[in-house]
């Protein structure tokens, strides 16, 4: 208890020393850290925010369900599924590769100039999102999914459960508890790359922000909205340790050591 | 064969011929087997003699090479055959259990029922708990298995099998992963079930067990019987050298 004290204030020391104390302290406060512009930014920052959650929220379903049915299709056995699985896996391959700004680039400027009509850039920013996302979120259930032991599979089978059953009530359960640590994870980094819909002109709390900074001729309201996203990944990111830790407990019960 | 079944009731289960190969390994070669209603039969011989291998393939989990599986004179190794429909009608147990670890006991229980043979989950359930009162794990219904001990475990998943009231149960191996003290409890069940009519195939290293409850023994060695017949007979006086030589490793430690 009085190390830790003693510690936090030695360290609030450094920090004053180092960054407070430093010449151009007063004038980084001033375009970064300023209530008043914080206060004013404040609405319109707010209000694009609601924009980035109600796009991560559309996200996260389709994220659920493209990542799923990849990794299903990357588990398919047999020569039959060859073309499919191919795909799925270059598939892949491809999107965990492509930076996420240039998928948003290519879809949301190509997709409407392909079909010639105007699509709402939130819409464009959640498809390029749920693309990508998808690639890394369809690797972890796959690996979920080899992770469950083939006798599960049989004793669901013996039963008469179908293939597709079988999957779902007995293989996907398990894969995606056993995964929870790093599906929570992407999530928590989807959080934040829900941000950079922005750069497609959708008005969300980054967008908003860049309007607010050159109304004032400060950066502050970019840090309103780095608050604001801090403020939503917190949570998740306790809730990723609780789990991760609970299953860590789960699998250490019965042992001693 | 020599040897007449208790009963004198029908054919339930008969395979002719049952060849089964694993790349190059050979590990059945020409099965012929009878199961009679009502029949409890004890499969016995060395590891890798394809005792294992005979009841996947009975359930359809392992395609055979050769031969024929016949249920209720079905050809049910017919490529045309409804494969989860055919598997419904088995309830199998296993040697590590594999009780569902995600789903609590009860849930293990009444997956088949619900999923596979569309009964209500409140009446699922009702037959579910009845089933579990019985061999006194009712209060662990909603439990997940992890919290049960292996016997518990094993007999919650004879429970699960049989919850669906399959024609043939298939016992492979159920007290060989269980501490020595945790055996009796599971075999305790498995001689009610047979007591109560159940039609049973079991492989089983339980010499004595076999021998009380069975009916029937059939010795499997190098992947075809060589002895089989009433289990009094085959334990008191083997046939074959094979049997006698297996047996006396038994007797002897």
């Amino acid at each position: 208890m009085l190390i830790a004290a003693v510690s936090t204030v030695v360290f609030a020391v450094a920090v004053w020393l180092l960054v407070i104390n430093t010449p151009g302290w007063a004038r980084v406060q001033d375009s970064f850290f300023d209530p008043e512009t914080a206060v004013a930014a404040f609405p319109r920052v707010a209000e694009g925010f609601l924009t980035n959650l109600r796009i991560l929220g559309y996200a996260v379903v389709g994220v659920a369900i493209f990542g799923t049915l990849l990794a299903f299709l990357r588990t398919l056995r047999g020569p039959v599924f060859f073309p499919l699985r191919t795909l799925a896996t270059g598939y892949t391959d491809l999107f965990r590769g492509i930076p996420l700004i240039i998928v948003l680039y290519l879809v949301g400027f190509a997709i409407p100039g392909l079909l010639d009509v105007r699509i709402p850039k939130e819409l464009l920013g959640t498809v390029a999102l749920v693309l990508t996302y998808s690639a890394y979120v369809s690797e972890v259930i796959r690996a979920g999914i080899e992770g469950v032991h083939p006798s599960q599979r049989l004793a669901a089978r013996a039963l008469g459960l179908s293939h597709a059953k079988t999957l779902r009530l007995v293989v996907l359960p398990q894969a995606i508890r056993k995964q929870a640590p790093a599906l929570m994870n992407d999530f928590v980094s989807m959080q934040k790359d829900v941000g950079l819909v922005s750069i497609l002109g959708a008005v969300d709390a980054i967008r908003g922000a860049q309007i607010e900074t050159a109304k004032f001729a400060d950066f502050t309201p970019y840090v309103v909205a780095a608050v604001l996203f801090v403020l939503l990944a917190i949570p998740t990111i306790r809730l990723a340790d609780w789990v991760t830790a609970r299953l860590r407990r789960r699998e250490q019960m019965g042992s001693i050591v | 064969m020599s040897a007449v079944p208790r009963t004198s009731s029908a054919v339930v289960l008969r395979t002719e011929g049952i060849h089964k190969s694993f790349g190059g390994n050979r590990v059945l070669s020409g099965v012929d087997l009878e199961l009679a209603e009502h029949e409890v039969v004890a499969l016995i011989g060395p590891s890798g003699s394809g005792k294992s291998t005979l009841l996947r393939c009975i359930d359809l989990l392992e395609p055979i090479d050769d031969g024929r599986i016949l249920l209720r004179d079905v050809d049910i190794s017919d490529p045309r055959t409804h494969l989860d429909r055919t598997r419904a009608r088995f309830g199998v147990v296993f040697q590590q259990f594999n009780l569902f670890p995600h789903l609590t006991v009860l849930d293990n229980v009444t997956l088949a029922s619900r999923e596979v043979h569309r009964v209500s989950k409140a009446e699922a359930e009702q037959r579910g708990m009845e089933l579990l009162d019985r061999i006194g794990l009712a209060d662990k219904a909603r439990e997940h298995p992890d919290r049960l001990s292996g016997g518990q475990q094993q007999r919650a998943a004879i429970v699960r099998a049989v919850a669906t009231d399959p024609e043939v149960l298939l016992l492979d191996e159920i007290t060989s992963a269980l501490d020595p003290m945790l055996v009796g409890e599971v075999l305790a069940l498995v001689r009610d079930l047979a007591a109560e009519g159940a039609t049973i195939l079991m492989a089983t290293h339980e010499m004595a067990f076999a021998r009380d409850v069975a009916h029937r023994v059939v010795f499997l060695d190098g992947g075809t019987i060589v002895e089989q017949g009433p289990s009094a007979e085959v334990f008191a006086n083997p046939q074959e050298a094979r049997t006698r030589e297996f047996l006396a490793r038994f007797s002897a430690g």
